[in-house]
């Protein structure tokens, strides 16, 4: 996937330059455009594929960029949204947010580890290499092998936020890509330890993988915990406008918040906002 | 005599000829395009020196995935070839005509399976019986094991060729003159064969520079230079992929500029194996 580029000018380059005019001409009518969060993209994405089908002439541009992209641009008007993964800071408050999706990032050992969970010391210590056999945590004799994930990545983003470490501080003895690597990893290696997005661990837990998610500070891992605000290491996926929003882009608002998306939600492995 | 469907036929092939040279012109030209923002003196510097990979932290040193790239291919190397140069021999010389259909079918099949299987074989067969002596098992030798069992095919597959190739005249005279199987494969049939089986070899060298699933899967992905068969490591290959959907600007075409470095490496070596399949034999 080309960062750069959004899906229309892909389309339109393919098209060919007739193609490409007759769509210019219905753009300038009802065209939004998306910019921000590579977390956030891949979702707006798929509901603005779903969006433009039920409004026919409207065209949906979104672009990745990272989350200051987003600010930046739903600022200076370049676009109507801007898609940020945190929460908006205090100096941003120019800015409204809307939140669609809740991102949770889980700690999980391998099933038949007995360790319940990890102080935010000993996770620091045994990510940092100083701990180095699950002995040391309250565990059995089994040497640790820390599963991280590859740079750029958001989960390893949020994780290193949250235990204030940096990337380079880490020791992994097994680097992977996606949440999925991840949890085959830990699940074939019974001294595994690695963080992956809620909503995929507890789906393969749930569907037999030999791995368990740990409690963090007393809150268990689950997504309902995620969607209720209470468990630490998650975070919040905004569409953020500034002043009064144009009439589509607050129905493009509602229906990525309405209940007609949670699929695409859930496919991404982020939590909706679905009342328990 | 020339028929009309004959030039027509002469002009089409041309075409398709000439547009698959473009499109390996295109993706060279695209590679420099993208990773022309890094390709500096002091870029290359740093991708040299620069101790880890922490493209966000702009530290960019690739070299200790470029070591573990070509020790993970030269292993692979030394454990394919003599398999396959000894299933090529057994195929060609010693088995009964059923054995050999079967061998050859058998090979074109691991030939055809998609890397992916390989690296989902590795990951839930060769890396737990590892795990088993040296934990997490995702290591240099498990990407090596796998990587082998992937080329061995090519290699078997172009060696036996060339042997079938080697004049019956002269493995008769060697019969002839009383030899034992052993000298007659040894001292005829491998050397008037050589130019074929070095083609297979450096294909094969090709193909495990350039594989990238099945080494993802298997091999750890930690960037560190190897020391011992149980480290994991980073392949660039691997790199490229892990990284690419998420990575900007100069992290963007560091990436771009390790993947036009393989694609000369991997050109360089086709070449070689070109040259070596019409230079090197005895028996053209």
């Amino acid at each position: 996937m080309h960062p750069q580029f959004g899906r229309r000018q892909l389309l339109v380059a393919a098209l060919g330059i007739g193609a490409g005019a007759r769509s210019t001409l219905t753009w300038s009518a009802e065209r939004l455009t998306l910019t921000g969060s590579s977390t956030v993209a891949p979702l707006a994405l798929e509901i603005a594929k779903r969006f433009e089908k039920l409004h026919p002439g409207v065209r949906v541009d979104v672009q990745s960029g990272g989350s200051s992209r987003g600010i930046a641009d739903a600022r200076s008007g370049i676009a109507q949204i801007g898609m940020v993964s945190r929460e908006l800071k205090p100096d941003e408050a120019d800015l409204t947010s809307s939140v669609i999706a809740i991102d949770g990032v889980s700690l999980i050992v391998h099933r038949s580890n007995p360790v319940a969970t990890l102080s935010d010391d000993q996770v620091t210590a045994i990510f940092t290499g100083k701990v180095r056999n699950w002995r040391d945590v309250g565990g059995p004799d089994r040497v640790i092998s820390v599963v991280s994930k590859a740079e750029g990545r958001s989960t390893l983003e949020l994780f290193t936020a949250h235990y204030k470490l940096r990337n380079s501080d880490i020791r992994a003895q097994v680097v992977i890509g996606d949440n999925q690597q991840g949890i085959k990893t830990v699940g074939a290696n019974p001294g595994g330890v690695g963080y992956v997005s809620i909503g995929t661990a507890a789906f393969e837990a749930g569907q037999g993988t030999p791995i368990r998610l740990l409690n963090m500070g007393g809150v268990p891992a689950s997504v309902a915990e995620v969607r209720k605000g209470r468990f630490p290491l998650s975070r919040p996926l905004n569409l953020v406008v500034r002043g009064e929003p144009s009439q589509l882009t607050k129905s493009f608002i509602a229906f990525a918040q309405s209940s007609a998306v949670y699929d695409l939600v859930e496919a991404q492995f982020f939590v909706t906002l679905a009342p328990a | 005599m020339r028929h009309d469907s004959d030039v027509l036929a002469k002009q089409l092939l041309g075409v398709f000829a000439a547009a698959t040279a473009l499109l390996l012109a295109l993706v060279l030209g695209f590679l420099i395009r993208e990773s022309v923002s890094v390709i500096s003196v002091a870029h290359v510097w740093h991708f040299l020196t620069d101790d880890g990979w922490y493209p966000l932290e702009r530290r960019f040193g690739l070299l200790p995935m470029a070591w573990a790239t070509l020790v993970v291919s030269l292993g692979a190397l030394l454990v394919a070839a003599p398999l396959a140069l000894a299933l090529a021999a057994y195929e060609t010389f010693l088995a009964s005509p059923v054995v050999a259909s079967i061998l050859r079918l058998g090979m074109g099949l691991l030939a055809g399976i998609p890397s992916v299987v390989y690296g989902l074989w590795g990951l839930t067969v060769v890396v737990p019986l590892i795990a088993g002596w040296q934990a997490p098992g995702t290591s240099l030798l498990a990407a090596i094991l796998v990587l082998a069992l992937m080329i061995v095919p090519t290699i078997a597959i172009t060696s036996s060729a060339a042997l079938a190739r080697v004049p019956l005249p002269w493995l008769q005279g060697a019969a002839a003159l009383g030899m034992s199987h052993r000298t007659l494969l040894l001292g005829i049939a491998f050397p008037a064969a050589r130019g074929g089986i070095v083609a297979g070899i450096v294909l094969a060298a090709a193909r495990a520079l350039g594989e990238t699933m099945a080494v993802l899967m298997v091999a750890g992905n930690v960037v560190q230079t190897p020391s011992s068969l149980f480290d994991s490591v980073r392949v660039l290959t691997a790199n490229i992929a892990l990284e690419m959907a998420y990575a900007e600007g100069d992290h963007r075409a560091a990436l771009f500029a390790s993947g036009l470095a393989l694609a000369l490496l991997v050109l360089a070596l086709t070449a070689l194996a070109h040259r070596a399949q019409r230079g090197g034999s005895y028996a053209a």
